[in-house]
Order: C-alpha cells, then structure tokens, then sequence
C-alpha cells in the first residue's frame, strides 16, 4: 500500500495538540520536559480547561515554559511556584492551578514553599521534574543527585558524608495529610508515558473535586547535565536512578499505598 | 454620618483594609506590626466581604503568595516590618518587573540586623531606591497619624492599579502602635473596576495566552521593558502629595515625614511661639518625592534641615531637590530612640541661628 | 486476516535527531537521516516504511512533539 493512501485526515491516530504553541522548544534533544509539557496539555485538551487553568513556570531550564504551553501563566522566582500557586488558587478557587517545577526548584531552594504548600493541602497540582541536577545553570548538584554522581560542583562524584545524600522529598511529602495523591512516574518510553498521562488526569480530576493538593514526580534525564547522549541517558536512568526513585503510586485517594 | 473609632495605628491599616474591598491578605507574624493579621483574622472578614487571609510560613512565601494573588487582577496585600520586608525584596522586585498592583505594608523598625522592635526610619533607601536588584520603584506613601493609616489603604490601591506598580505604607512603629481617634471610610463593595485585560484567568478563544513575567532574555526587549518603567516612574510625579505647615513665611525649612514629621510639627510650635520662623513641609509620598516643591521652597529660605529617625536617608533627596542653593542638615536618632521635640529644636538652634 | 498499516510524518525543521523514537519503535521503521536539517540535526525519517504498524510509540516519546502518525486497516 502506498504511504500516500495512508497518511489522510481520516487515518489520523496521533498529532501534537494544539495546546502546544507553534515555538521550537529550548529544551536539549531528547530531554524529558517537553514529553511532559505535551503530556500535560493533551490532559488539559481532554478535559476541556483550557479557559480555566494558570500555570506557574519555575526558575530552571523549564522557565519558559509558558513559551510553549498555551495556557495562561506565571512565572515565578526561583523555588517560590507553591506559594504563587497558593496565592492564585486561594482567590481563585474554581479554577486549576498547577506549578512545574525542577528538583533544584522544588526541593533545594523552594523546599519551605512545597512542604508547606503540601501540609495546607492547597488544592493545586504539582509537577516535579527530577533529573538529579541542575540543567540550567550547567549540570550543578541538586538535592537529588545520586551518592557518587558526578556534576560539575562533584567533580569526583556525590559525596554524602560532606554534601548529604539525596533525598526523596516526594515520600517525605506523602506523609503529610494534606497531599491527596503522589506518584512517581517518567516518560522514557511509551508505557511510561502512557501511565504518567493517566497520572496528569488522576491529578487534574482531583484538583476538579477539591480533594487536596496532587504531585507528580517525573524522573527524568539531563542529558546534557549527565553528558551522555539522550539515548544513553535514558538507560543510565532505568539503571541508576530507578533503583533509588522506584516509580509507582506513593498515596492513591489520600491513603499511602507504599512508604 | 461620620463613623468614628478609637484605634491603634496597625489596627486601622487592617479594618481600611477590610473596608476598601481588599480581596486578600497574606503575611507572617512581626513586631511591631501583628495586629495587622490579628485584627484581620479577629474581624472574620471571610464573613464581612468575602476577604481571604491566609498566615504564610515565611515572608518569602507570603510576598510569593501575593505576586500570584496580584497577578488575578484583585486587590491584595501584606504588611510586615524591616526584616520581614528584608525577605520580601527578591519578591517585590519580581512584582515591580512583571508590573503587577498589590499593597505591601512595612511598620518600620531600627535596624540593622534584628536590630529592635522600636519605631525607625531607617529603610527609606530600601522603600524609595528600589529595595531589591533591578532598577526600579515602589509608589512609597508615609502616614503621619492613625487616619492617614486609614486612609492610603484605598489611596495606595488606587496607585497601584493606575500605574500597576506596587505600592509600600513606609510607617513605623509609633504610628502603627499609637491609638487615635479615626474616621473610618465607609465600606466598598469588594469588586474591581480597574483593568483586567492582563490577568491570568484562563485562556480564552478571544485571546491570546496572558504571561506574567519579569523575564525577557532579549536584551533589546528587556531594554524596552526598562524604558517603559522609567516612564511609569517619571509619570508618577503628578501624583506627588505633601503637606506644607507654616510654610508660606518660613525662614528655615524642615523637612520630614511619618513619626518625625509629628515631632517636627510640635517644634514648629514652639519655635513660632518664640517667634522664629520655622516651616514644615511633610511628604505623603516619598516615591514620588516633593522634588519640585522643595527646590522652591529652596529659594526663599535660608537653610534646610531633614529630620527622619535614621542617620540621615531623605536628606540625600532633599540634598538633590535642593542643588546647593542652601545649606542642607540633617538631624536625627537610630537604632530605635526617638528624639522628642526639644531635641529638634536644640539642633535647629545650633545650625540654623546660632541660638534662639 | 486484518492487517494494520501505518506511517509516520515527522516535521523535519523541529527534528532534534535525539533518537529517541528510533529506539522506541518496535519495529524498526526509524532511521536517523544521513542528511541534517536547518538545525544541524540527523533527523528521523521512514528507513522501512512497510514495517510501520501506525502503533504511535514513537510520536508519545518524542519530547519534541514532531511525530504525526497514520494507520488504516487493510483486509
Ligand atoms: C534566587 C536564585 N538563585 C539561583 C538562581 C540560578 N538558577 C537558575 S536555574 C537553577 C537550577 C535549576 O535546576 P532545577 O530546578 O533542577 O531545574 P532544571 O534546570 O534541571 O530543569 C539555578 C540555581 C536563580 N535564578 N535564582
Ligand atoms: S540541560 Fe538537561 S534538563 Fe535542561 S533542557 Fe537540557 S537536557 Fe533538559
Ligand atoms: S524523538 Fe522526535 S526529535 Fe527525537 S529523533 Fe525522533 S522525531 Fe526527532
């Protein structure tokens, strides 16, 4: 059969969503933000709430976000997306709110703003991208960088008896009562990505229902932090960073599920 | 029918808050400001109007909570003293970038450091240069009584929102502590009348995405953002307020605002009293500053004194405003101790007459 | 028996040659491009196009959001 009898508007099964804007992305190739900013917006599409959602873009490689995302948007300093969002959503409380937000972001300079956004059980949706590092300034340490991992502030590898080892901030905010679901996902592959676009739903329904606040965590690659081609990065992650950030649901309908 | 109470100065800012139709509140807990929140929450105006209050877990959080509050096109606001404000400035500086209205409320205190809980005027540099990094500035208002706490509430919005710039009550711990008779304003409807076009609500079909941000990469569109502020800036000057007290005949000049124009005004009295001539002019606004209206004064009397309970800030302005024309002092206390009347009056004698 | 047919298009300017899609299709049908585009990247493109099922691995896992994908069933 000739290509040209198949690629129809009628034989159409899969497309960019129109709520990603027509900008090329900034992100590095085969970086995992831009899965999750398509995954995001083709959730919102599905619900319709395009008319109803802001988002809060962080101080990190993602801090264009609204570049890309056609939703509307702010965009807050570094670290501070949760108590932005809780400003937002507390005057608006009918509308969707979510924050995207980086490791160094959410769990380094912001991590006051997202433990107590979690412990309000502010009822917005957290997107947490962890690929261990800093991207944007250059593939610095993060809090998530992994015992041995080398960045360019560890040169010789992550040394938790001097810097302290990773740490895994979305159990920590599991336990916390006003969090309403938490899972941690990626989109490295096409199963993946399928149950992390499930995820993005579970949240936004939730946030729809007022049940409490809902985070997401990606692991992701940095392959340009991890210096590794994206192809590589992506099975050094399975083989690295999984063990330590295992996926799966932590709290399912306010009830952990795993500790 | 006039509504009269009998409040302290902290308390005031709080019930004009709730009466201005201010639709949100966020802060944290510092001498000596508190009653702001505590009033507020004690008032349950979640009840009265429908006003959210919400005790953030820092001042970095509550100023954050505001940038987005403000950025929903509401009237909003925090309050908070000089250290608290201290940890504000990244995010008032974000605020100004992405030009968004909202009221933040600083009760002064001495300083530096934790420095103490008594009344100061030490961070006029941090309210009128700018505060945080960037070039900018805040509409600054300086309440000289319990009233005028009442009254810039609606003011300070109405600023806000024409230039969509926030806006700082400069007070201090004197007038936010002190009670005073007051004229309460009658209460507005909670509703915006001002533009909304720029706020984030949700994308509709009939426009485009809204953004708000401080960031442009571009330099050539952070440039033309810069410019456009700096005109903002220079716009602001029509909107300039002060009070001119014996000034029509003065001979000598003091300039002051807040507390220490309460105290200027007291030596006024008494300095007129034994017949010397002594003027007061008092800034309302400090940003914009009375520039004009004392380079012409400038002319006419012989010396100028800036009275602010700091080393000496608004002097430099004073200083600019003033060119060299006439000699410029300043006279004040820090740290926390105010000086009273006499204390002025002395110093007013040692420079401007070698004693009276 | 059914059989499911498919193609991919991919928007070559935005292509960032990452290769991701390459080694997510499971039947081999992606290539990298001896050839870059306006962005200097190899970009991806059809090497077996008979093998493409139309199953859209490739187009989820693209963080570029570059792949449109086509299927029909054939009898
Ligand atoms: C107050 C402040 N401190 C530091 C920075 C510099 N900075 C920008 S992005 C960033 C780290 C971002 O890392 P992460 O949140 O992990 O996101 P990624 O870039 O990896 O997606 C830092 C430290 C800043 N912009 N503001
Ligand atoms: S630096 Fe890392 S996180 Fe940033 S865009 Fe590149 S790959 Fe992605
Ligand atoms: S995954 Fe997308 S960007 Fe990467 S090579 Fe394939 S088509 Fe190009």
């Amino acid at each position: 059969m000739d290509i040209k009898e198949i690629i129809k508007p009628e034989n159409l099964v899969y497309k960019r969503t129109p709520l990603m804007t027509d900008a090329t992305l900034s992100y590095c190739p085969g970086c995992g933000h831009g899965t999750i900013h398509r995954l995001i917006m083709e959730v919102v599409e599905e619900m319709g709430i395009q008319q109803e959602i802001i988002g809060i873009a962080p101080v990190g490689c993602a801090v264009l976000a609204y570049e890309f995302m056609d939703v509307d948007f702010t965009e807050a300093a570094h670290g501070r997306a949760p108590a932005v969002a809780t400003g937002i959503k507390r005057l608006w409380p009918g509308k969707f709110v979510f924050t995207y937000q980086g490791d160094g972001d959410l769990a380094a300079i912001g991590t006051g703003e997202t433990i107590h956004a979690c412990n309000r059980g502010e009822n917005i949706t957290i997107f947490f991208v962890n690929n261990g590092i800093y991207g944007m300034t250059g593939g610095q340490m993060a809090p998530t960088t992994l015992e041995g991992m080398r960045s360019s502030t560890t040169p010789y590898g992550r040394n938790s008896t001097a810097m302290g080892p990773p740490y895994k901030i979305t159990e920590m905010i599991a336990q916390l009562p006003g969090t309403y679901y938490v899972t941690r996902q990626s989109v490295h592959k096409p199963g993946p990505v399928r149950k992390a676009k499930k995820a993005i739903r579970i949240a936004l329904e939730a946030q729809k229902e007022n049940k409490g606040l809902s985070f997401i965590e990606f692991v992701s690659n940095c392959n340009s932090g991890w210096k590794m081609t994206p192809v590589d990065s992506n099975i050094w992650m399975e083989e690295n960073m999984f063990p330590f950030y295992p996926m799966g649901d932590i709290k399912v309908e306010g009830k952990l599920v795993k500790n | 029918m006039k509504e009269l109470a009998l409040m302290k100065g902290n308390e005031a800012i709080a019930e004009a808050a709730i009466r201005a139709g201010v639709d949100g509140y966020f802060g944290y807990p510092i001498t000596p400001q508190s009653e702001v929140m505590e009033y507020l929450t004690l008032q349950k105006p979640e009840e009265r109007t429908g006003m959210v209050i919400l005790q953030a877990e820092s001042e970095i959080a509550s100023i954050n909570m505001l940038y987005g509050a403000a950025g929903t096109g509401k009237k909003v606001m925090t309050s908070s003293s000089s250290p608290g404000i201290s940890l504000m400035q990244e995010g008032i500086s974000y605020i100004a970038g992405a030009e968004l209205p909202c009221l933040v409320v600083n009760v002064v205190r001495g300083g530096p450091g934790l420095g103490t809980i008594q009344p100061s005027q030490a961070d006029y540099f941090q309210a009128t240069k700018g505060g945080g990094h960037g070039d900018y500035h805040l509409i600054v208002l300086a309440p000289a009584s319990v009233q005028e706490m009442a009254d810039f509430v609606d003011l300070a919005f109405n600023l806000a929102f024409k230039y969509r710039n926030p806006a700082m009550i400069l007070s201090d711990g004197l007038i936010g502590q002190m009670m005073e008779k007051v004229e309460l304003p009658p209460q507005k409807e909670r509703v915006t009348t001002f533009d909304q076009s720029w706020v984030t609500t949700g994308k509709t079909d009939d426009r485009e995405r809204n953004i708000i941000t401080s960031l442009n990469l571009d330099p050539d569109r952070q440039y033309e953002h810069n410019l456009k502020l700096q005109e903002k800036y220079k716009n602001m000057e029509q909107d300039v307020m002060f009070e001119r007290i014996a000034c029509d005949d003065a001979d000598f000049l003091l300039v002051a605002y807040g507390s220490s124009a309460r105290i200027c005004q007291k030596v006024v009295e008494v300095a007129r009293g034994r017949g010397k001539r002594i003027g007061l002019l008092r800034p309302q606004t400090l940003f914009p500053f009375p520039t004009r209206e004392i380079a012409k004064l400038s002319r006419r009397v012989k010396a100028i004194m800036s009275v602010e309970l700091s080393a000496g800030q608004m002097v430099e302005d004073v200083r600019l405003a003033v060119k060299g024309k006439v000699p410029v002092y300043h006279y004040g206390m820090m740290g926390g101790k105010i000086h009273s009347p006499d204390d002025v009056l002395h110093a007013v004698e040692e420079k401007f007459m070698g004693g009276f | 028996m059914a059989k499911v047919k498919g193609a991919i298009v991919v928007e070559v300017e935005r292509c960032k040659g990452c290769q991701v899609c390459m080694v997510n299709c499971p039947t081999d049908t992606i290539g990298m491009e001896e050839e870059v585009n306006g962005k200097g990247y190899h970009y991806a493109y059809m090497k077996n196009p008979d093998y493409c099922t139309g199953c859209t691995n490739c187009a989820v896992v693209c963080p570029d959001g570059v792949i449109t994908v086509y299927r029909v069933k054939q009898n």
